[in-house]
């Protein structure tokens, strides 16, 4: 099963609940993490994987052969993100704008269009312990995640429990992480920042039909917006973590929280089953 | 010769539009007639390579040069590549900014005067 974890509002405890996730169950069944945050990958740090292969992931970007090429423009034309402009003598590609559709060399009717691959980001992978790992590494300066995201993902071993530590937010690298997953679980705060933002999480998920339950960290502070928000849209709240300053200066310490107070794996387990059996149902509300 | 001309609206006495790539609309301008045409521009409202849409418009609407507020660089890379020359700092209507440019009171530029993404900023942050 493939499980993904995201949020909404940032710095809510995605990563900590993925990695006390993968330590609770790491002795019951195939486990791996897949670090999907790929601006910001973080789940190494409490899981302190031991990499064992890296790759690069390329985008593919037009190269334009001069003596084959008429200026007709039809490839400027075609092209949605303007990554290609064509002047009577002169073609010129940018290739930090292009998504490597491939629509330019696709319509290109002097076949003068090929396709070379542009270093976007890289991919890891190792294990922690009998944790399987992967995550990916977007290079600095790179507006587009996505490609660096589906090549962590490619990553998965269909065998395993499969983990995936989402981005924050709700823009395009999350919906990258969450799309096909079989459940999503959202880490929210009870604030009204928290709340504000799980509601478009949770939007989202219902828009690319993952069904998602929500585990509230740093329960006792705030208010009850988040709980009276889940009950009222009938999502199921499937973790509560109190607000404690142990959990806080054991995660500065980089140790996660099922690591730090191992009697916590019991409740990480049984959220597991808990999720189990929703994604099994596959309903949303 | 035909003069593109970044406007806020799609007449000769609009305000000149200070941002190339984003500007509202682009009107080419004949000079010797002050015939001319409006268009929207296209790349307004693109999410990347506004520059490089709005450059190629001009471009493909056979303009001799472009006179705008400011030019960032891959509108720069675009119009230099096919030999139109631009013309930055210019301010006032339309047509004051086209008698002008008629006048010689604008010289062309070596290199980008924005900064990129600069329009979408409102044209004033560098």
């Amino acid at each position: 099963m493939i499980l993904a974890i995201a949020s909404g509002k940032g710095g809510t405890g995605k990563t900590l609940v993925a990695t006390s996730l993968a330590l609770s169950l790491e002795n019951t069944q195939p486990v791996q993490v897949l670090d999907c945050d790929v601006e910001e990958p973080n789940a190494h740090i409490p899981l302190r994987p031991v990499m064992d292969s890296s790759e690069a992931v390329t985008v593919p970007v037009p190269v334009v052969d001069k003596e084959k090429c008429t200026y007709c423009g039809i490839c400027s034309d075609v092209c949605a993100y303007n990554a290609i402009a064509v002047a009577q003598k002169v073609v010129l590609t940018f290739p930090e704008l292009c998504h490597g559709c491939g629509a330019c060399s696709y319509v290109c009717p002097a076949g003068a269009i090929s396709e070379e691959g542009r270093e976007v980001g890289i991919v890891e992978s190792g294990h922690a312990g009998a944790v399987s790992f992967a995550g990916g590494r977007l290079n600095v300066g790179e507006a587009m995640a996505g490609p660096v995201i589906r090549a962590v993902k490619g990553l998965a071993d269909p065998a395993a429990t499969v983990i995936l530590d989402a981005p924050p937010g709700t823009s395009c690298p999350v919906v990258e992480t969450i799309r096909g997953s079989d459940f999503c679980l959202l880490v929210t705060e009870p604030t009204p920042f928290g709340l504000s933002d799980l509601t478009i999480a949770v939007e989202v998920a219902r828009e690319i039909n993952v069904p998602c339950g929500v585990v509230i960290n740093r329960d006792g502070e705030g208010n009850d917006g988040v709980e009276r928000y889940c009950a009222q849209e009938g999502i199921p709240v499937l973790m509560r973590i109190p607000f404690d300053r142990r959990i806080a200066e054991a995660y500065c310490r980089g140790e996660t929280l099922a690591a730090a107070m191992p009697s916590w794996q019991q409740g990480f387990r049984e959220l597991f089953d808990s999720v189990r059996g929703l994604a099994a149902v596959g309903s949303v509300n | 010769m035909r003069i593109a001309v970044s406007a806020t609206a799609p007449h000769l006495d609009a305000d000149l539009d200070p941002r190339f790539g984003r500007c509202q609309y682009l009107l080419i301008v004949n000079s010797e007639s002050m015939e001319f045409e409006a268009t929207e521009n296209p790349a307004m409202s693109a999410p990347g390579g506004a520059g490089v849409q709005a450059a190629q418009a001009v471009i493909n609407e056979g303009a001799d040069a472009v006179v705008t507020g400011d030019c960032g660089p891959n509108a720069y890379q675009v119009l230099s590549a096919a030999g139109v020359p631009v013309f930055v700092g210019a301010s006032g209507s339309v047509r004051d900014v086209v008698a002008a440019f008629i006048r010689g009171e604008f010289s062309p530029i070596g290199a980008a005067s924005a900064s990129p993404g600069a329009g979408m900023r409102g044209g004033r942050a560098r």
